[in-house]
């Protein structure tokens, strides 16, 4: 492997800008890389070399003349397929979006653009982002780099797969309950998750638009902290989006990787452990806080007893909006459409079922069916009208939770990566992954996951996730830098070194 | 499909529907604003144009696209609410109503449910000289559908089409529906209420220019809700809801038949059916179309890709002054204006006319002479053709230049009436059609003496009586001065004339 590769973005620019790369010679390693490993990780659903290359071009041009479109000019990035890419396909995992390439970009593809990087390709994810560990993606499962039999999370596992397995430096994922940072978690990388409305939503195929949030996928939290830069910030086509200024996230990475929290106060949260918590997850948090504490934080314990309702909430709201969300697809306009077998001259109604019923997966199925019903008249009040008076609950408790400490910590997840096929048939099993990241994203504020170490049991990467009030996304920067900088002096390197050398065939 | 075999609806006469029942009419106006730009997106908010260009992402639903609401649309919104003294919402939001539909790019239409706009007001209407209070129960925005053509099939119905084809040019074309309280105690008169209610509310939706209103073009469309119940008992029937009725007369005729057809079918010891039905203009019947009961359930739920619209009190106030005059007063004064008689104003009202008198007399024509034009000429041809007098074709404008005509001396008021026909068969403006047909009246005082000269050769008797001093026998010589110029003087100049011969 081109060592460049294991540089972080951060590096990359440096070398970009002292000419010992170019773009171009970037880009084309990552593709290179794409080709030798990705048939074993299945990260990617579209690869688009040309058009990367064409970008990287333009970058190193930009660079000779003496100019630079942004701080991340010429580093290439993988992208989520739930954006929206003009040109490029975008499948969002399902059967029923196969072949179809946006006329537009979403906003924050049309910013990575006006920022100079390359677009590689598009990353893997469950269908329509509903999932925890990529399986329920219609083209296969994307397989994590430290165990190739292992999920790599979900519904992100694609975007941090190729991050991890060094097939692209940055990638962008979405957070509707723990997308980003939970496969950040179970693939030793980095995950942010942004304020809610701090970054455009336009162009994201919306699975609950009350939760999604596009942010940042990277190996380190400076290079979450650069991209972040690039694509958050106010859009007038989002009206959900918060229109005023970001702060200053990469001067907050910075700050932390002194490693001083003198003054800051970080919250345990006491409902996020306990049974059913991995000892080695436990341990390495644990560890991580001590840390903290010997960086000068104060400790303190927070409890937030209405989380333990934040998952039965959270699979009330998100299928009601995405039930509604999914109506769209009726192969009228695009995508998929399916004549029903044995009907002679079918109606719109018979083959907007029939396509429906052929191009959505079973997860996708289940959750329309819940959001349905959860919003059917006589029901509305109990389900939906319910899940909104808990989601506001939800939302004090973090407002109280504040009142003592400046950041939340929990870990990122109650376990380390499972086998593909584990949890398969068990969705319980499965929406439990989620139980530390679906409270930040009904409340709509910022978190980020770090990598926290290899449990004991099984050797495989835990992370310890930092949340933040809303619109304070340069504290989770701040902190979660501070801890990456103990952890890596203590490890001697970062976690993805201990990783398994991963070679496919040439 | 059925529609020539279909059976007649049994109906009452309408006294005795009257007899043994209360009508309870309820009406919902949709009025399609004429913002620049479409409600929730920046496509152009125009009429026809080629299929499926007005679009972009947003309003044809592609995955990832997102609504931004048109301020302007919110702002006509707050205008119409105060001018049907509705209370506005100090903050309120979309919701989402759900159902399938291939001209529904989302296949949900973002509207408001729960929280509308603006909401509780009311509007005087007038009816033969009363004053009748409508209650307003809301007015909410919400956005257009596309439009299906279905090709094929002997009806242009969805049945029977071979194929449909979808236009998304109006999808998200900003609307306000303005929904009133049941209207009860109406009795007789609920035809021409629903009528009198959707004329002053185009008036007024004209006044405020927020729309073209042309109900022929579907800027303006009005669903009349009909019930009847037993006479007295105070309560309410099951409805229906007659949609595409796209006239004011159709509005009252739709109500008439309704009530006729209702009272058949509970006269007969069945009950209504509560459904949509359609208005027929040409055959004057309503009939069955999709059946509405509780089990439609549109899954209503706030629209969580938009923040909730929040009008500033000071906002509001700024609009109630830009207000137009309140229709009613602005009636008043006019009259005053015009020097009207009550019976003159009332018939000007109840003829459909008082706006386009208005605007006539706008354009500079005296108001006695646009009320006769538009009260005789235009309403006889209205009722002729079974259009509204609005529909008729013939603007203000040129009722004005028809009525200059006739006071320049070109023509008199029997060859403006060819005019009007001239204007109705589409032959151009007034000036075109009086040189086209050669009705300018004739001027030439040789032409006008040598046929009053003639007349009274032809007539001696005639003559002779009016040398004796009976002047009131110049109007057989006149007459026949006027048969022999084909009508073209000037009867004035001609007495005038035959006076000075004679007298």
């Amino acid at each position: 492997m081109d060592a460049i590769l294991r540089s972080t973005a951060a590096e990359m620019v440096a070398a970009l800008a002292d000419g010992t790369t170019t773009s171009v010679a970037l880009t084309q390693a990552h593709l290179d890389r794409i080709a030798e490993v990705d048939g074993a990780v299945h990260a990617f659903l579209h690869v688009d070399a040309e058009g990367a290359l064409a970008q990287a071009a333009a970058a190193d041009e930009r660079r000779a003349s003496g100019a630079t479109a942004s701080p991340l000019d010429g580093v290439p990035i993988a992208v989520k397929d739930v954006l929206a890419t003009e040109g490029l396909p975008t499948t969002c995992g399902s059967k029923i979006l196969e072949g179809w390439v946006p006329p537009y970009d979403a906003t924050v593809v049309a910013r990575l653009r006006a920022a100079g990087l390359p677009i590689l390709g598009k990353t893997n994810m469950d269908e329509f982002a509903m999932g925890s560990s990529t399986e329920h993606s219609a083209y296969g499962p994307t397989h994590n780099p430290w165990d190739l039999d292992r999920i790599p999370g979900g519904s992100g596992g694609g975007s941090a797969a190729a991050v991890a397995s060094f097939e692209a430096p940055l990638a962008l994922g979405t957070d509707t309950g723990g997308s980003i940072r939970q496969p950040g978690a179970v693939t030793g990388t980095v995950g942010v998750k942004p304020t809610y409305g701090g970054v455009s939503r336009y162009g994201l195929v919306a699975l609950a638009n009350s939760l999604d949030q596009v942010g940042p996928v990277t190996r380190t939290v400076l290079d979450s902290a650069l991209l972040h830069e690039v694509i958050g910030g106010h859009d007038p086509r989002d009206s959900t989006s918060a229109d005023v200024p970001l702060p200053d996230l990469v001067g907050a990475a910075r700050q932390g990787a002194d490693g001083d929290l003198s003054g800051v106060r970080v919250g345990v949260i006491s409902e996020l452990s306990g049974d059913g918590w991995q000892p080695g997850v436990m341990a390495r948090f644990q560890e991580s806080v001590d840390l903290m504490v010997s960086m000068g934080a104060e400790v303190v314990e927070v409890s937030c007893p209405t989380f333990v309702h934040a998952l039965a909430t959270y699979y009330l709201i998100l299928p009601a909006e995405a039930s509604s969300n999914l109506a769209k697809f009726d192969a009228m306009r695009y995508g998929l459409r399916v004549l029903p077998e044995g009907i002679d001259s079918p109606s719109a109604e018979e083959v907007m079922r029939a396509t429906r019923d052929a191009g959505f997966g079973d997860e996708v199925k289940r959750r329309i069916i819940l959001g349905t019903y959860a919003l059917s008249s006589g029901y509305y009040d109990a389900y939906y009208g319910q899940a909104q008076k808990v989601r506001t609950l939800i939302s004090r408790d973090f407002d109280a939770a504040f009142e003592k400490a400046d950041v939340l910590l929990s870990p990122t997840a109650p376990t380390t990566a499972f086998k593909l096929g584990e949890k398969l048939d068990d969705p319980l099993a499965m929406y439990l992954n989620d139980l530390a990241t679906i409270p930040a994203n009904l409340a709509g504020v910022p978190g980020i996951s770090v990598p926290s170490g290899l449990a004991d049991e099984d050797g495989l990467p835990a992370g310890l996730q930092v949340l933040a009030p809303a619109l304070a996304d340069d504290r989770v920067y701040r902190v979660g830098a501070a801890l990456e900088a103990a952890l890596l002096d203590r490890w001697g390197g970062p976690l993805l070194d201990k990783a398994p050398v991963l070679e496919g065939p040439r | 499909m059925a529609t020539s075999t279909r059976q007649a609806d049994a109906l009452v006469d309408f006294d005795a529907v009257l007899a043994s029942y209360d009508p309870a009419l309820g009406l919902e106006v949709h009025v399609e604003l004429n913002t620049n730009t479409k409600m929730f997106c920046g496509c152009p908010a125009v009429f026809g144009g080629e299929p499926n260009t007005q679009v972009c992402p947003t309003c044809l639903g592609l995955p990832g696209a997102m609504p931004v609401v048109n301020r302007k649309a919110v702002e006509s919104a707050i205008r119409i609410g105060l001018a049907l003294n509705c209370d506005i919402a100090e903050w309120c939001r979309f919701a989402r109503k759900n159902y399938f539909y291939p001209d529904m790019p989302k296949n949900f239409q973002t509207s408001q449910y729960d929280e509308p706009i603006a909401f509780d007001g009311w509007m005087d209407v007038e009816v033969g000289g009363e004053t009748v209070r409508v209650e307003i129960e809301r007015a909410h925005m919400e956005e257009d559908t596309g439009k299906s053509l279905h090709v094929g099939g002997a009806t242009g119905r969805i049945h029977g089409a071979d194929y449909s084809l979808v236009d998304y040019n109006r999808a998200g074309i900003p609307l306000i529906e303005i929904v009133t309280r049941p209207i009860v105690g109406a009795g007789a008169k609920a035809p021409e209420i629903a009528r009198a209610y959707v004329a002053q509310l185009r008036d007024l939706i004209v006044a405020l220019a927020v729309s073209e209103a042309r109900m022929d073009q579907g800027n303006l469309r009005a669903d009349v809700n009909l019930s009847l119940a037993p006479k007295g008992s105070g309560v309410l029937g099951t409805r229906t809801e007659t949609k595409n009725v796209n006239s004011f007369r159709s509005v009252e005729r739709a109500v008439r038949y309704e009530m006729q057809r209702h009272a058949a079918i509970l006269d007969g010891g069945g009950s209504i059916l509560q459904e949509t039905r359609h208005w027929h203009e040409d055959t004057g019947v309503t009939t069955s179309g999709r059946e509405k009961s509780d089990a439609d359930d549109y899954r209503y739920f706030p629209e969580p890709d938009l923040v909730p619209v929040a009008p500033s009190r000071d906002w509001v106030d700024e609009l109630r002054g830009t207000l137009p005059e309140n229709p009613t007063v602005k009636r008043t004064r006019l009259q005053a204006e015009w020097g009207f008689t009550d019976l003159e104003m009332r018939d000007t009202v109840g003829a459909g006319a008082f706006g386009l008198v208005e605007e006539t007399v706008a354009a500079g024509c005296a108001p006695q002479a646009a009320r006769k034009w538009w009260l005789t000429e235009l309403a006889r041809r209205a009722n002729e053709s079974g259009v509204d007098i609005a529909d008729l074709g013939v603007s203000p404008a040129t009722v004005a230049e028809v009525q200059a005509l006739v006071e320049a001396g070109t023509i008199n008021d029997k060859l403006a009436r060819q005019v009007f026909d001239g204007l109705l068969a589409g032959e151009g403006t007034p000036a075109e059609i009086v040189a086209a047909r050669g009705l300018e009246m004739v001027s030439d005082e040789g032409a006008l003496g040598a046929a009053v000269d003639k007349a009274i050769a032809d007539n001696p008797d005639v003559a002779q009586k009016i040398r004796d001093g009976k002047v009131a026998a110049a109007g057989a010589l006149i007459g026949a001065v006027m048969k022999e110029m084909r009508g073209q003087a000037d009867a004035g100049r001609v007495r005038e004339l035959v006076l000075e011969r004679l007298g």
